[in-house]
């Protein structure tokens, strides 16, 4: 019996093992997989329109989901801002709470999290169905090296794209919360705007927003790309990458979103 | 090694992890034939294909391709011998977000500075040589399999290559278009003076085209000899390809211990 829950805690010991190298492993690769992106990323650039059209691809084609949700995410915010500052009397706090809450968090965060679930998850289906349909293979057979080709412009794309589209969720965020406060709730209109412009701070806010959204772009473009590129060239494979995709990015956004902020809003 | 030899392999080695793929290959690809590599599914052929187009390197031995080692090549190298290089997959492999057309001036665009005026006639006359001039606009989804292989064969032709090699280029085709692709095959390496390299298991159909065959089987090669010889051998590795029997040295059966003793085996556990 002593013996059975011996081997059992063993054998529990062995699979964390394992499981930890594996998920090292595959770490390093990544690591070594973004070194290749940058080192053929100066031809990959030669060819600037590839990285165009996965800007267009996967920035612009996100721009309706990323707008709306935006607006919802104002709105909602308006409302339950107004809700919680009118019991303090302070309702003409409302711009602040919603501009500080979208620039520096909900911005980056929101659009990442919709950016890695709409284009990272195409981006992955993409790479990996080429790699499964011998594409990739093909490629680089005909002296077309595919990482120069095909991902450099995918993780670039993804890269320039990101900080735009988190931009324009605070700025459509923020006109949601006008329409709510301001418009429909009657806050009032000069209140809103000058205590927004008086409590945002350039550098703290806004910038250390993109560069939370920069941050973001390069985690899950990242993740998109190599997973694609990794797949098991199957039809199980390439789901399961896609799956990975957008796990993984949502975990690694709200993870670095942690160690950013612990490091940028420090005794703020 | 003589000038009409284009491709030589000398005694090659190749295993994936323990498992050994090829076993000590000789092999000769003299210029301007078209030789098949033939043997049942997993003997090692697309592996052979694979080591000829640096996209592995051999456990042990040697491979040349005009006269320069392929193992031993760099990078950049490896990619300037490609270039001259051909190369059609088992399923074609078309580039499917961008047309036939675009498919076929992939790689003038890619490695050449010529005008689109250029390109564009000689992508018309690529795909007109594989009889598709009209479907140039279509995009690869919208082909037929038999459609989809030639348009891959007027992209591996693109730049001229002195050595196409094809990859089970007869997989999953109807009798028409089988015997399409096979001509076009002869054609093309005739008319321009390269040099193919068929990788097949439909030994019918190849051996009415080909110069020359080399039989591979579990790694090494078993038999080898013009069309002629093929069919009149005694071998019974040969034989049985050939005819497509399902009994011979190559066995129906998965190596399992006799199943009259499994059934013994258990009866006695039950």
């Amino acid at each position: 019996m002593r013996k059975g829950v011996f081997s059992a805690v063993i054998e529990l010991i062995r699979a964390i093992g394992h499981y930890v190298n594996d998920a090292l492993q595959t770490l390093g690769f990544a690591a070594r997989f973004l070194v290749m992106i940058l080192v053929y990323s100066g031809q990959s650039f030669r060819r600037f329109h590839l990285t165009i059209r996965e800007i267009y691809f996967s920035g612009f084609q996100s721009l309706l989901i990323i707008l709306v949700s935006g607006l919802f995410i104002g709105m909602v915010l308006g409302m339950q801002g107004y809700e919680t500052l009118q019991r303090y009397g302070s309702s003409e706090a409302l711009g602040v709470l919603v501009a500080l809450s979208l620039t520096r968090e909900l911005g980056p965060v929101v659009a990442a999290l919709l950016f890695a679930s709409r284009a990272g998850s195409s981006i992955t289906a993409e790479i990996g169905l080429m790699k499964a349909t011998e594409q990739l293979t093909a490629m680089d057979m005909m002296a077309v090296n595919p990482i120069a080709r095909v991902v450099a412009p995918r993780f670039w794309g993804g890269v320039i794209s990101m900080p735009l589209l988190a931009a324009l969720f605070s700025a459509i965020g923020v006109f949601g919360g006008y329409l709510v406060g301001v418009v429909l709730i009657g806050v009032d209109e000069g209140a809103f705007w000058s205590q927004m412009q008086g409590s945002v701070d350039f550098d703290l806010d806004i910038v250390n927003g993109i560069i939370k959204s920069f941050v973001f772009g390069i985690a899950v473009s990242l993740i998109a790309v190599f997973e694609g590129y990794d797949a098991v060239p199957t039809a199980e494979g390439v789901s399961g990458s896609i799956k990975r995709t957008v796990v993984y990015s949502a975990l690694a956004i709200l993870a670095l979103d942690l160690v950013l902020t612990s490091f940028m809003f420090r005794g703020v | 090694m003589p000038a009409e030899c284009l491709v030589r392999i000398t005694d090659v080695n190749f295993a994936y992890d323990d498992r050994a793929i090829l076993k000590g290959v000789d092999m000769e690809i003299p210029r301007g034939k078209l030789i098949a590599i033939m043997g049942n599914s997993g003997c090692g052929k697309t592996t052979l294909l694979r080591l000829i187009g640096g996209q592995l390197k051999p456990t042990s031995g040697e491979i040349l391709v005009d006269g320069q080692s392929v193992p031993r090549m760099t990078h950049d190298e490896l990619y300037a011998m490609r270039r001259r290089m051909g190369m059609l997959f088992q399923f074609g492999a078309l580039f499917t977000d961008i047309s036939v057309y675009d498919n076929v001036a992939y790689l003038m665009r890619e490695h050449t500075n010529l005008s689109e005026e250029l390109i564009q006639d000689m992508v018309l006359m690529k795909l007109n040589a594989v009889g598709l001039r009209g479907a140039h606009h279509l995009m690869p989804a919208e082909l037929s399999g038999g459609m989809a292989r030639r348009v891959a064969l007027a992209r591996a032709i693109a730049l001229d290559p002195m050595l196409i090699m094809y990859d089970e280029p007869f997989a999953g085709l109807d009798p028409i278009s089988m015997g399409v692709i096979g001509q076009l095959v002869r054609k093309l390496n005739d008319a321009l003076g390269a040099t193919t390299l068929l990788v097949t298991h439909d030994v019918q159909e190849a051996l009415l085209i080909v110069d020359y065959v080399y039989f591979v089987s579990d790694g090494q090669i078993v038999a080898q000899g013009t069309p002629d010889e093929i069919r009149a051998s005694t071998d019974p590795f040969v034989h049985q390809f050939v005819f497509g029997e399902a009994d011979g040295p190559v066995r129906f059966h998965y190596p399992a211990p006799p199943f009259g003793e499994e059934l013994t085996r258990r009866a006695a556990h039950a």
